[in-house]
């Protein structure tokens, strides 16, 4: 557990995979595999999956039971949320926030920012490390209390309050109501619908 | 008809396995589960009262419990072309509509499978409610019995509010109550169920059910789709069709494809080869759609003239494309515009 509710899971890696990639995950075969997002970088021995356990959910209840050692079903990755330009604008809330770690992680991306929104601040989920890689560009979004360190509100708050950059390509992943909340606040502000790509939670 | 009572459970929705679990739950005879579908689904009934070949005091332990579970619609709109859009209010603060579209020689009716959306397409007003909850198989169904013309509906569309996939287990129990004996009795033919292609729950689909397929496919060309539909970087619209093609497909079972027309956005020449290239080999049905622009859309509709256009060069392709009639449009019958303006008005009020 890293935070109340939130977990990372870890398996060793037997697959080649690209940053911004899902696996299906499964304790048994009588439940659909659900898809999560890898947090890890591609070169890890392990992968990382970021999840928080809903108490009414099907499988992260039993996710977080499992021990060292316990059998995990894992499908082959997949997915095309991976080729992200050059000076990108991630933008996610909660465990959203996989995809651009492990682009991050695995040094697919320079010169990136990152917009990261929670509503307290034990998940903001890699702090440490993304303070380290991206600095100033890594913005902290919090709905829980006000502080200094953050930024007081949501990430579509922090999106209307601050100017935006419609030459730079817009990265999303998130709950569906930031998602399109946060893709009509870009477009509002010129940002070209082409130029923004988005990843959802379903 | 009186709204829902929650202290007590509904049976309307119940499938026939689902009842034979209430009958022996209550120490009733076996036989007793078909009594009851065939109150609810051929005779219409909206009390256990009225289910008079149960012994008396069967029904009465049945009321103790159960209740036929109905709920009327809150709000309808009429369109000067006979369109009725029917808003639900689901639980206390969530809304869903259905679409009554009456034409010459059929009724059809547009129901909804969830009260918002997980999918974020950029085109679609649902989506900006966010997502709120899938609906249970009497909130889908109820949608078609509780309206005045439930008898004179002809087809069932799965085209409303929500990705129907996405609450899998529901509607295909409601497409078992309208499609067995026991129940409505319908033809799979009447039915057309739409997703955006979530794969695995399609196959689901395909294996277990009869009814016609409808996929969104709104742009052949996987990097412009994903600017509409964020799902294409999950499941690739290239990896549906070549799950379709591979599926075995019942004698009567229609695949089609729905396909807004965005001006210059997904209705060039260029659209048209790649379709082509796409669909090729495949049986099925291509319908264009006009868009109505809604406010702060960056989307444009597609001039008729073009549409036109694009119909008869996929036509000479060899693929069987259709244009869908726009119906409604003084009332905005399209998906959710309805109960975004009623959820809007809630929590303002709030």
């Amino acid at each position: 557990m890293i935070a109340p509710s939130a977990y990372i899971l870890k398996f060793r890696r037997k697959f080649k995979f690209s940053a911004g990639q899902v696996v299906g995950l499964g304790v048994n075969t009588a439940l659909e595999p659900r898809l999560y997002s890898i947090a890890s970088s591609e070169d890890d021995e392990f992968v990382e999956i970021l999840y928080t356990e809903k108490l009414d959910g099907q499988l992260t209840p039993m996710l977080s039971l499992l021990k060292n050692g316990d059998k995990l079903l894992v499908t082959q990755p997949f997915g095309t949320f991976t080729d992200y330009s050059e000076s990108a604008v991630f933008i996610a809330t909660g465990t959203g926030i996989a995809p651009f770690i492990s682009a991050i992680k695995s040094r697919k991306v320079s010169n990136v920012s990152l917009i990261h929104g929670v509503r307290a601040c034990d998940y903001f989920y890699y702090s440490d490390m993304l303070k380290e890689r991206l600095g100033k560009n890594y913005i902290q979004c919090c709905t829980g209390f006000a502080s200094s360190e953050h930024f007081d509100g949501r990430v579509t708050k922090y999106l209307k309050e601050f100017p935006v950059n419609p030459n730079k390509k817009y990265y999303l992943c998130g709950v569906a109501e930031m998602v399109v909340d946060a893709r009509d606040i870009l477009i509002s502000k010129g940002v070209p619908f082409g130029n923004i790509i988005s990843e959802i939670y379903f | 008809m009186n709204s829902v009572v929650e202290a007590k459970k509904s049976l309307y929705g119940l499938t026939l396995n689902e009842l034979s679990f209430v009958v022996k739950g209550e120490g009733l005879q076996s036989f007793t589960a078909k009594q009851i579908a065939d109150w609810l689904y051929k005779k219409d009934v909206t009390s256990i009262d009225q289910m008079t070949n149960l012994s008396k005091k069967s029904r009465e332990q049945l009321e103790e419990k159960y209740q036929i579970g109905l709920s009327e619609h809150i709000k309808v709109q009429q369109s000067a072309d006979g369109t009725k859009k029917y808003l639900f209010k689901i639980g206390n603060d969530k809304f869903v509509e259905a679409a009554y579209i009456p034409e010459t020689d059929r009724a059809t009716l547009c129901v909804s499978t969830q009260t918002g959306c997980k999918m974020g397409c950029l085109f679609c007003m649902t989506g900006k409610q966010g997502f709120q909850g899938n609906l249970s198989t009497k909130e889908i169904l109820n949608q078609l019995r509780s309206i005045p013309e439930f008898r004179t509906v002809s087809n069932l569309v799965y085209m409303g509010m929500g990705e129907p996939f996405d609450n899998l287990d529901n509607v295909l129990s409601s497409l078992e109550i309208l499609t067995s004996d026991w129940g409505y009795g319908w033809s799979p033919k009447r039915i057309t169920v739409s997703s955006i292609g979530i794969i695995p729950a399609m196959l689901t689909f395909l294996e277990k059910s009869n009814c016609h397929l409808a996929i969104s496919l709104h742009n052949p060309f996987d990097d412009e789709r994903r600017q509409l539909m964020p799902i294409q970087n999950v499941y690739p619209i290239h990896k549906v069709i070549e799950e379709i093609k591979k599926a075995d497909l019942g004698r009567q079972q229609r695949v089609s494809f729905e396909y807004i027309m965005f001006d210059g956005i997904n209705d060039t020449d260029r659209h048209i080869k790649e379709m082509g290239k796409l669909l090729n080999g495949l049986k099925c049905r291509v319908n264009l759609i006009r868009f109505h622009q809604v406010e702060g859309s960056p989307l444009k509709g597609t001039p008729d003239t073009r549409i036109i256009e694009f119909r008869n060069a996929l036509t000479a392709k060899g693929i069987f494309t259709t244009v869908r009639a726009s119906r409604g449009q003084d009332i905005q019958a399209a998906c959710g515009l309805l109960s975004t303006k009623e959820l809007n008005k809630k929590s303002n009020q709030s």
